[in-house]
């Protein structure tokens, strides 16, 4: 048996082991429960780190469930498959890679964040849960496991969002919420999925891009599929979630949630690029994706400036960054009918777009660490009663400037390395949403100067006088995120080409994707 | 026209469900309107797998020749009941907890976080 054929099942299957695991430990040891959790979620990150490497020179990868080989896509004497499969591009390993750090990340940083709380077997339980829901939705190359690790995301996500709710009555209500919308989003997706094998009796994302003929029917899923997953990625409108469920997990958990929206994101671009491609309206529905983005930015920058809560403020901005992906995408989908402005433009729009989900997962993970770190600290998340903090939080001042100067798109952090790109293709397709991309930047840099100055600046306050910085592994977690954003910063071309790149392109090009399961046909 | 009942009956309890979760200001009930969608989504897969006068689909125990409908609708179904069943049961916890620290299921007085 070789081993290196069951990486890309490894990778799941090693958390989700790990996830009924650790609360038999717990049962033996209460400290080891985190510690079971970080080693699987580093082994995790290893291997996928092995499989980009594989997939970005050998090519995509398919693993097949009950074949006699995991290569063997159809079956001798079938001209589908028929079989559950995993399908990993590069745009899917490039989601996993920042799955695989930020769950990296947040286990790390849990270690000693929710060292006070009890039930900690069964969060370190949900946390690996919720990173298998999201590298599941990431690697499916089926419609209905994507719905099953949607749903298995979905109710880990709002048991740690609750978590705190056995002392608190907000995470519970932010936890209603959350759940209410992510059940009613897997059903309508499920209920595409019904029409989808109602018309062609395929559940194969492949297999079904490959004999997909836009018809009345498929209208109405895709009409029903957007919406959802935009919801789900948290674009305004539908964004009534975001706020509240991110201000109310535990800082690292709301790490793992921008993760696991962008998920979402990720699946909506699977299904508008992969699944329906040119054979769409890609001029109506690219500029249905725009203005989501539109929205998303200038409702999200503006809500934040007024915010109180630095958590419920981070959140407002990452509703309004995820609003920068879809304008970058969606100028990208616009124009893919026509080559010459594709070339032209398109495609570095939307590398523009692909790149800013793993830059914003890794400043917005930086941030909220920041935000808990203070929480962890001086036991408030309101600005008004926080300040002088830099005084004797060091280390986090020089994160939280980090992050925030990414997120403003200041060069030379990682912020800037995407948004130039958004702003000088998107220039060229229309001028008008490229200078709304930049003042939405501006108002997004004011307002982090306005949490800088009121919880960082100013002299020492009296009850914070017994504040000291955090912990080290904390203090470790922020700085492999900060690293990440400089190093990023730095080197755009190094990631731009080598993992960006073929990314888009493996959303572009239908039949690469395709290909890999149905073979020559 | 009587084969297409089953989905009538599929769009009356979407548009229940809907309706509830829109117009119904009790948490129980918005769980209850979140199960309705659910049903009515599990009953519309069910029947795309149904055939006229076929049988179950036990393919040793089949007599040869006869239809059977189609099995992967059922597969599906039947996780996505069970799948159901755990967020019918973490919707129903999560209100329990709400109750238990503001002392109402109501909606309008449920409002600590906004803005």
């Amino acid at each position: 048996m070789n081993l290196s054929n069951h990486i890309p099942i490894l990778i799941i299957a090693i958390p989700l082991l790990a996830a009924f695991l650790v609360p038999l430990i717990g049962r033996i040891n209460k400290k080891a429960t985190g510690i079971l959790t970080t080693l699987a979620l580093s082994v995790s990150l290893i291997l996928t780190i092995v499989l980009a490497v594989k997939i970005l020179t050998v090519g995509p990868q398919v693993y097949v469930f009950g074949a006699t080989s995991p290569s063997l896509t159809l079956p001798s004497g079938l001209k589908f498959p028929i079989r559950i499969m995993l399908q990993i591009d590069a745009m899917g390993i490039f989601m996993g890679l920042i799955t695989a750090v930020v769950s990296f990340v947040g286990a790390v940083y849990s270690l000693i964040f929710m060292k006070q709380h009890s039930g900690l077997d069964k969060y370190y339980s949900l946390l690996l849960l919720l990173t298998v829901g999201v590298f599941g939705m990431e690697f499916t190359g089926d419609v209905f496991n994507f719905f099953v690790f949607l749903e298995i995301a979905s109710i880990a996500s709002v048991a740690l969002i609750s978590f705190r709710g056995i002392d608190l009555g907000e995470p519970a209500e932010a936890g209603f919420k959350y759940m209410v919308v992510s059940s009613i989003s897997a059903l309508v997706v499920l209920f595409a999925v019904g029409i989808f094998y109602g018309q062609y009796d395929l559940l194969n994302f492949a297999a079904l891009a490959s004999v997909i003929k836009y018809s009345q029917l498929d209208k109405i899923a895709l009409g029903l599929l957007i919406p959802v997953l935009a919801m789900k990625a948290g674009a305004v409108p539908m964004h009534m979630w975001t706020p509240d469920a991110y201000s109310e997990a535990p800082a690292p958990i709301t790490m793992m949630l921008v993760a696991a929206s962008q998920a979402s994101l990720y699946a909506l671009f699977r299904v508008v690029f992969s699944l329906y491609n040119i054979s769409l309206n890609v001029l109506t529905v690219g500029w249905i994706i725009i203005i989501f983005g539109l929205l998303s930015m200038f409702i999200g920058v503006t809500m934040a400036i007024i915010q109180k809560d630095i958590k419920r403020l981070m959140a407002y901005h990452a509703i309004s960054q995820t609003g920068y992906m879809f304008l970058g995408v969606g100028v990208g989908l616009a124009v893919l009918a026509n080559p010459v402005a594709l070339n032209q433009y398109g495609i570095t729009a939307m590398e523009g777009g692909i790149f800013h989900i793993m830059n914003h997962a890794m400043y917005k993970g930086l941030l909220f660490l920041t935000a808990g770190a203070l929480f962890f600290r001086t036991g408030t998340k309101n600005l008004d009663k926080m300040g002088g903090l830099a005084h004797s939080m060091k280390y986090t001042t020089i994160f939280f400037i980090i992050g925030a100067a990414a997120i403003a798109g200041l060069p030379p952090f990682n912020g800037f390395a995407s948004k130039i790109l958004i702003y000088e293709s998107v220039y060229r397709f229309n001028p008008l949403l490229s200078i709304i991309a930049m003042v939405v930047s501006i108002l997004t840099l004011a307002s982090f100067v306005k949490v800088f100055h009121s919880a960082f600046l100013g002299p020492k306050l009296p009850q914070f006088k017994e504040v000291k910085e955090v912990p080290r592994s904390m203090v470790f977690a922020m700085a492999v995120l900060s690293c990440i954003i400089i190093f990023f910063g730095l080197f755009p071309d190094l990631i731009v080409k080598n993992l960006v790149h073929p990314a888009v392109m493996s959303l572009i090009e239908q039949f690469k994707y395709t290909g890999t399961v149905l073979g020559g046909m | 026209m009587i084969g297409n009942l089953p989905y009538v009956a599929v769009v009356i309890f979407v548009g229940l469900g809907i309706y509830t979760l829109m117009f119904k200001k009790n948490l129980i009930k918005i769980a209850i309107g979140v199960v309705l969608i659910e049903n009515g989504v599990n009953l519309f897969l069910i029947t795309l797998g149904y055939r006229k006068g076929a049988i179950a689909p036990i393919y040793t125990y089949a007599p040869s020749g006869q239809a059977m409908v189609l099995p992967t609708p059922q597969a599906l179904t039947l996780t996505s009941i069970v799948i159901g069943i755990a967020t019918t049961a973490l919707i129903l916890s999560v209100a329990m907890m709400i109750y238990k620290h503001y002392g109402t299921l109501d909606t309008d007085e449920v409002r600590r976080l906004k803005g």
